[in-house]
C-alpha cells in the first residue's frame, strides 16, 4: 500500500477501472420487492483498493455480485450504471460478458470448500480460464499455472498441480482460488469475504497475498468484508453499507479515526481492540436493521441512531460531501462536524483477589482421542488426537478464555468439561467432585450448576419448540418451580434478564435474529442458576455490533449473578475484552496460560506472539506465520509447534513441559520470550502511521 | 437479462420494477400440480371406502349365477364375475380392506421401526449393533417372499397377512429413523438438552423425534401405495382374504384366466393402479414441500 502505486499519474486521463453510479438491485420475492442494493456509487481507479464493509444483510455481497452481473434469476439490476474502463457493463451481451469475466475482471468467493470443482485437478482449473480466453496455448498455460501457484504460496506447486481439491486445506484452496482469479492478469479483482472461513494466522497469509498482488501487478481490488480490520489491512478507501445504501465513503484510516456516519461510528467502536483497556465495555447500538420490505421514510439508521435529530425521521439524507474526499449520508455530520468519541468506560473494579479456594472446575492431564472407523478390514484404526493432556482450572467468579485455531481441540475441551464427551484419560473435577466417568444419572443433579452456551444460534435451539417451552423445560425437569404458572413467571424473568420481552415466550426460534437467539440460549443456561457456564464460541457467528451486545450482556450477568465463565474463542481481541485469564491452545495442548493483560502485552510462547500479531488491526506489527497446523492424526514428536516456529532449535525435539515462567504465567516452550514482537504501538501512533500513508 | 426494466411506481427516487415475479401460480402448479391430483385420488378412494355400503348398487356378495360373466352394461357398470356378482360393488367394498390394510401396515410398521431406529441411534454401542444386524437380517430377504412364507405359516386371513407384512415392513423405517436421529443427536440443541440434565426419554420424545418426522412422513406416504400393492399381491396369491370377501388382489386373481371377460380383472387392477399412483404423487409433493432447497426456487 504505497502512495505511488495506488495513485498512478495516469489516473486523471484514463477512465477509472470501475465506476458505479447509483446502482440499484432488487430481489423479486413472494413477499414483495426487496431493495437489496439501493443507490450505491463509487469508483475504483487503476491499481486502487476499495473495501465494502457492512453487517450481514446490508447488501455488500449483492453489490459485489451485481458488479459482474452474477446474480440469480430472482435478482434484477433495475437502475444505475456500472462502467468498466468506460464500457457499459449492463449493456453487454452474454457473449461479451463471458469474454470479459474471468479475463479482465475476476472474482474470489468466500467459501474455499465449494469454490473449486472437486473432480478436476488443480492445475486444470487454473489453466482453464487462460486457455478458454485464448491467452495462451495449453502447454504454456500449464507453465504459467504452476508459476501462479508458486506465487500464491502453494507448497510444492508441481505436485500440488496434479492434486484434487479435497487434498487441500481451506487456506490452500483459497490460494488456488486467488491463482485462478489473477490467472489472466485482470485489471479488477473482486474478493467477497475471502478470509472469513479461515483461521487468523491463515487469514493473515491471504491478506498479505492480496496486498502483494495489488502492489506487484497493479490489480485493482474490491474487497468485501464484515470486518473493518481486514479491510483496513488491504484497502485504502472504504464504502460502509447499511440497509442497501452506502452510508459513508472515505479513506479507511479516516473512517477508523473519525467516522462521520453514526453506523460507521458504531461499527468502529463495537470491535474489541487489543489496545483498549482490559475489561472495558464495548460500545453497542440497540435494535436491528430495518425490514427491507418496509424501509423507514427518513434516514434508514434513524431508529437505532444515538445522535439523531428531528430532521432524521422525516427526510432521507443524500450522500453529502462532509470533508474533502469523503462523503456520508447523515444530517448530523452534514456540516462537517465529527461524532463524539464513545464515553470512556469506567475501568471495572479490579477482579477480586482470588484466594487459595479450590477451583470450581478443573481438568487434570485431560486426554481425548476419537477412534476413526477403519478404512478397510485390515487397515489400522486411526485416531484423532483432539486433546492431548490439558491442565486447566477455573476459579469462582473468574472468566477464563481458551483460544486457538480451528482443530486445536478447544471445542472438544469444552465438551469434556461439561461431560458431553467422556475423557480418554485424565480427570475432570467439578466443585471438588470427580466427574470424569460419572454416569448420566449421577451427573444429572450436578448439571444445573454447570451449564453451556453453544456456538451456532441457529442449531442450538430446537426449531419445533417455542422459546417459552425451551425455557420451561429445564425448570420443570429439575422441579425448580412449584407449578406451571410459577415456571412461566420465571421464564418471563429470564427473558427480561437477557434483554428480551417476556411476550417473546410464545414465538419460535426462527422468528428471531441471530443475536436474539443467542440471548435465548444464554437465558436457557441461566434457567437453573448455574455456578459455571462453559461458552463455546458464543459470539463468533454474530455481526460485530450484535457481538458487542452479547458480550456486554454476559459481562453484566457475571457481575450480577457471580458466574464463572470458561470462554472458548478463536478471536483474541474478544477474549482479551472479556477474560481475566487466558489459555492458548495448539494441537490439543495448552502452550501458554496467564493473566489476559500480561499475555497480550508480552506473550511468551512464539505461537501466542504470532497469534496476537496476526489480528488484522491497523498499525499492528505483524508476524505472518508460515505453514499450517499439523494433522491431528499423527502428532509430531517433540514440541508440536516446532515445524512452524521461527525460533525452533535442536532442543525443541524434546517436548517442552508447561511450566511456570513468571508468577502466574505458564508457557510450554524451551525458550519462552525469545521470540519477541516489536512492542504494540499505542492507538494514536497507529493512526498517525495511517495518515502518513 | 439485467437490462434496466421499466420502472414506474414507488416513492420518489425509489425505483420498483413494474413486472412481477414470473407468475407465482404457474410455478406452484408446475411444482405441486401432481401432488394435488394425487391428493384428490387418495381422498376420493378414502371417501369410497367409507361410503361403500351406501353407494354401491348391489350387495358385494349377492350371487346370481343366471347373470354370470356379463360385460359392462348400464345395470352392471363393470360387468359381473363368474358367480354373477356385481364387479363395481365388489370394487367399492374392496377399497375398504385394501386401504385399511395399507394404512395399518404402514402406520404400525413406521411406529415400530421409528422407535427401534431412534433407540438404536441413542444407545449406540452393543444395542445399536444388535438392532441394526436384526434389521439387516430381515432386509436380506425379498420382502414379498418373506411375507408370503410367514403368512402361509400363520394361515389365510387378512389379520395374519397384515401381521406377516409388519414383520418385513419395519426395517426400512428403522434404518431411516436411525440415520435421521444420528444427525439430530449431534445437533447443538440435543447437546444443550443433555447439559440441562434432561432424561434420555424426554430428549428422544421432545427433541429428536419431532425433528425426524418430516422425512419419515414422506416415506410413510410413498410407502402406502407400496403396502396396498403388496397386500393385493399376497391376496392374489391366495393369502390375503378368505374367498367371499371382496378384495382387489383376489378379484384380479379370479379374472386371471378369463381372457375374453377382461372386465373381471381389469377394473380391480385399475383401482390398484390409481391408488398407488395417487399415494406416490402425494409423497413426491410432500418431499418437495419439506425440502427447503427445492422450495426456495
Amino acid at each position: 500500500m504505497d502512495g505511488s502505486l495506488t495513485t498512478p499519474p495516469t489516473t486523471t486521463l484514463d477512465p477509472p477501472v470501475l465506476e458505479v453510479e447509483d446502482l440499484r438491485t432488487v430481489f423479486l420475492t413472494d413477499a414483495g420487492v426487496v431493495r437489496a442494493v439501493d443507490g450505491v456509487s463509487f469508483r475504483v481507479g487503476a491499481g486502487e483498493t476499495l473495501g465494502i464493509v457492512g453487517e450481514s444483510g446490508s447488501g455488500k455481497s449483492v453489490t459485489a455480485l451485481s458488479l459482474l452481473r452474477l446474480l440469480d434469476e430472482q435478482a434484477r439490476i433495475v437502475g444505475g450504471t456500472i462502467r468498466f474502463k468506460g464500457q457499459d457493463v449492463l449493456a453487454m451481451r452474454p457473449a461479451e460478458l463471458r469474454a470479459w469475466r474471468g479475463d479482465q475482471a475476476a472474482m474470489v468467493f468466500q467459501d474455499p470448500m465449494t469454490g473449486l470443482n472437486p473432480v478436476l485437478r488443480i492445475l486444470r482449473q487454473v489453466t482453464e480460464h487462460i486457455v478458454s480466453h485464448g491467452r495462451m496455448p495449453p502447454a504454456e498455460a500449464r507453465q504459467r499455472g504452476v508459476g501462479l501457484l508458486r506465487r500464491m504460496g502453494v507448497a510444492a506447486p508441481e505436485r500440488a498441480a496434479a492434486s484434487y481439491p479435497h487434498q487441500f486445506s481451506g487456506g490452500m484452496r483459497q490460494r488456488v482460488m486467488l491463482a485462478i482469479g489473477v490467472a489472466n492478469d485482470p485489471a479488477l479483482l473482486i474478493a467477497d469475504e475471502p478470509t472469513t472461513a479461515l483461521d487468523v494466522t491463515i487469514q493473515a497469509q491471504i491478506l498479505d497475498l492480496l496486498r502483494g498482488l495489488n502492489e506487484e501487478f497493479g490489480t485493482a481490488i474490491v474487497l468485501v468484508s464484515h470486518d473493518l480490520g481486514v479491510i483496513a489491512s488491504v484497502c485504502r478507501r472504504v464504502v460502509v453499507m447499511y440497509a442497501g445504501e452506502a452510508v459513508e465513503e472515505a479513506a479507511t484510516a479516516e473512517v477508523l479515526a473519525d467516522p462521520r456516519h453514526p453506523y460507521a461510528w458504531a461499527l468502529v467502536n463495537a470491535v474489541p481492540r487489543l489496545d483498549a483497556p482490559i475489561g472495558a465495555r464495548l460500545t453497542s447500538i440497540e435494535g436491528m436493521p430495518p425490514d427491507p420490505l418496509h424501509l423507514p421514510q427518513g434516514c434508514r439508521f434513524e431508529p437505532r441512531c444515538p445522535f439523531k435529530i428531528a430532521r432524521c425521521a422525516t427526510e432521507h439524507p443524500p450522500m453529502l460531501e462532509v470533508a474533502p474526499g469523503r462523503r456520508a449520508r447523515c444530517w448530523v455530520t452534514a456540516d462537517g462536524r465529527s461524532l463524539p468519541r464513545p464515553a470512556v468506560p469506567a475501568t471495572p473494579a479490579a477482579p477480586a483477589a482470588r484466594d487459595a479456594a479450590p477451583p470450581l472446575l478443573e481438568a487434570r492431564d485431560l486426554v481425548k482421542h476419537f477412534v476413526l472407523p477403519r478404512r478397510s478390514l485390515f487397515a489400522p484404526a486411526e485416531k484423532v488426537h483432539a486433546v492431548n493432556g490439558v491442565d486447566i482450572a477455573l476459579g469462582r467468579g473468574e472468566s477464563l478464555g481458551v483460544v486457538g485455531e480451528s482443530g486445536c481441540g478447544k471445542s472438544t475441551l469444552a465438551r469434556l468439561l461439561t461431560r458431553l464427551h467422556e475423557p480418554t484419560a485424565g480427570s475432570v473435577l467439578f466443585e471438588g467432585r470427580d466427574i470424569t466417568h460419572a454416569s448420566p444419572a449421577a451427573l444429572r443433579p450436578l448439571r444445573p450448576r454447570l451449564q453451556m452456551v453453544f456456538q451456532d444460534p441457529y442449531a442450538s435451539l430446537n426449531p419445533r419448540m417455542t422459546v417459552g417451552e425451551i425455557l420451561v423445560e429445564p425448570i420443570l425437569a429439575h422441579g425448580r418451580a412449584a407449578s406451571r404458572q410459577a415456571a412461566r413467571e420465571r421464564v418471563g424473568e429470564l427473558l427480561t434478564t437477557v434483554g428480551l420481552k417476556p411476550g417473546f415466550a410464545s414465538r419460535y426460534p426462527h422468528e428471531f435474529s441471530g443475536g436474539q437467539r443467542q440471548r435465548v440460549s444464554i437465558a436457557r443456561a441461566l434457567a437453573l442458576d448455574p455456578a459455571a457456564v462453559v461458552a463455546d464460541e458464543p459470539v463468533s457467528a454474530l455481526d460485530v455490533n450484535v457481538q458487542a451486545q452479547v458480550l456486554n450482556l454476559m459481562q453484566d450477568l457475571q457481575q450480577r449473578l457471580g458466574l464463572s465463565y470458561l470462554f472458548i474463542a478463536h478471536d483474541l481481541a474478544v477474549v482479551r475484552a472479556f477474560c481475566d485469564r487466558v489459555a492458548v491452545m495448539y494441537l490439543g495442548r495448552i502452550v501458554e496460560e496467564g493473566p489476559a493483560a500480561e499475555i497480550f502485552a508480552a506473550p511468551l510462547h512464539p505461537y501466542t506472539v504470532a497469534l496476537t500479531s496476526a489480528i488484522p488491526e491497523p498499525g499492528r506489527q505483524r508476524v505472518v506465520l508460515g505453514g499450517e497446523p499439523p494433522s491431528t492424526l499423527r502428532l509430531p514428536e517433540g514440541c508440536a509447534f516446532r515445524a512452524r516456529c521461527p525460533v525452533a532449535r535442536a532442543a525443541c525435539a524434546e517436548p517442552p513441559p508447561l511450566r511456570e515462567v513468571a508468577p502466574g504465567r505458564r508457557a510450554a516452550c524451551h525458550f519462552p520470550g525469545d521470540f519477541a514482537p516489536h512492542p504494540t504501538p499505542v492507538r494514536s501512533a497507529s493512526l498517525a502511521d495511517h495518515q502518513r500513508r | 437479462m439485467s437490462a434496466p426494466l421499466d420502472v414506474s411506481i414507488g416513492a420518489p427516487g425509489i425505483a420498483v420494477p413494474a413486472v412481477a415475479a414470473p407468475s407465482r401460480l404457474r410455478r406452484r402448479l408446475r411444482r405441486y400440480g401432481p401432488a394435488w391430483v394425487g391428493g384428490g385420488i387418495v381422498i376420493a378412494w378414502v371417501l369410497v371406502a367409507l361410503l361403500a355400503p351406501w353407494i354401491s348398487p348391489y350387495h358385494p356378495d349377492a350371487v346370481d349365477v343366471s347373470i354370470r360373466l356379463r360385460p359392462p352394461s348400464l345395470a352392471h357398470w363393470m360387468g359381473t364375475d363368474t358367480l354373477g356378482r356385481d364387479v363395481f360393488s365388489r370394487l367399492l367394498h374392496g377399497a375398504r380392506l385394501s386401504l385399511a390394510a395399507g394404512f395399518t401396515v404402514v402406520i404400525l410398521g413406521a411406529a415400530i421401526g421409528t422407535t427401534i431406529g431412534i433407540v438404536a441411534a441413542w444407545t449406540r454401542g452393543f444395542g445399536d449393533e444388535a438392532l441394526m444386524r436384526l434389521t439387516d437380517l430381515v432386509l436380506c430377504f425379498p420382502p414379498i417372499i418373506l411375507a408370503l412364507a410367514i403368512a402361509a405359516a400363520l394361515g389365510i386371513g387378512p389379520l395374519n397377512t397384515i401381521l406377516a407384512m409388519l414383520v418385513v415392513w419395519w426395517p426400512k423405517f428403522a434404518r431411516l429413523a436411525r440415520a435421521l436421529a444420528l444427525v439430530q443427536r449431534s445437533q447443538e440443541y440435543v447437546e444443550a438438552a443433555t447439559v440441562l440434565g434432561l432424561r434420555p426419554r424426554r430428549i428422544l420424545a421432545r427433541h429428536i423425534l419431532p425433528n425426524t418426522l418430516g422425512p419419515l412422513a414422506v416415506l410413510v406416504t410413498l410407502d402406502l401405495g407400496n403396502a396396498i400393492l403388496t397386500f393385493a399381491g399376497l391376496s392374489f396369491l391366495g393369502l390375503g382374504v378368505i374367498p367371499p370377501m371382496p378384495e382387489w388382489g383376489s378379484m384380479v386373481a379370479e379374472g386371471r384366466e378369463l381372457v375374453e371377460q377382461w372386465w373381471v380383472a381389469a377394473f380391480p387392477g385399475l383401482a390398484i393402479l390409481t391408488v398407488v399412483v395417487g399415494f406416490n404423487f402425494c409423497g413426491d409433493g410432500l418431499r418437495d414441500w419439506l425440502d427447503p432447497r427445492s422450495r426456495s426456487r
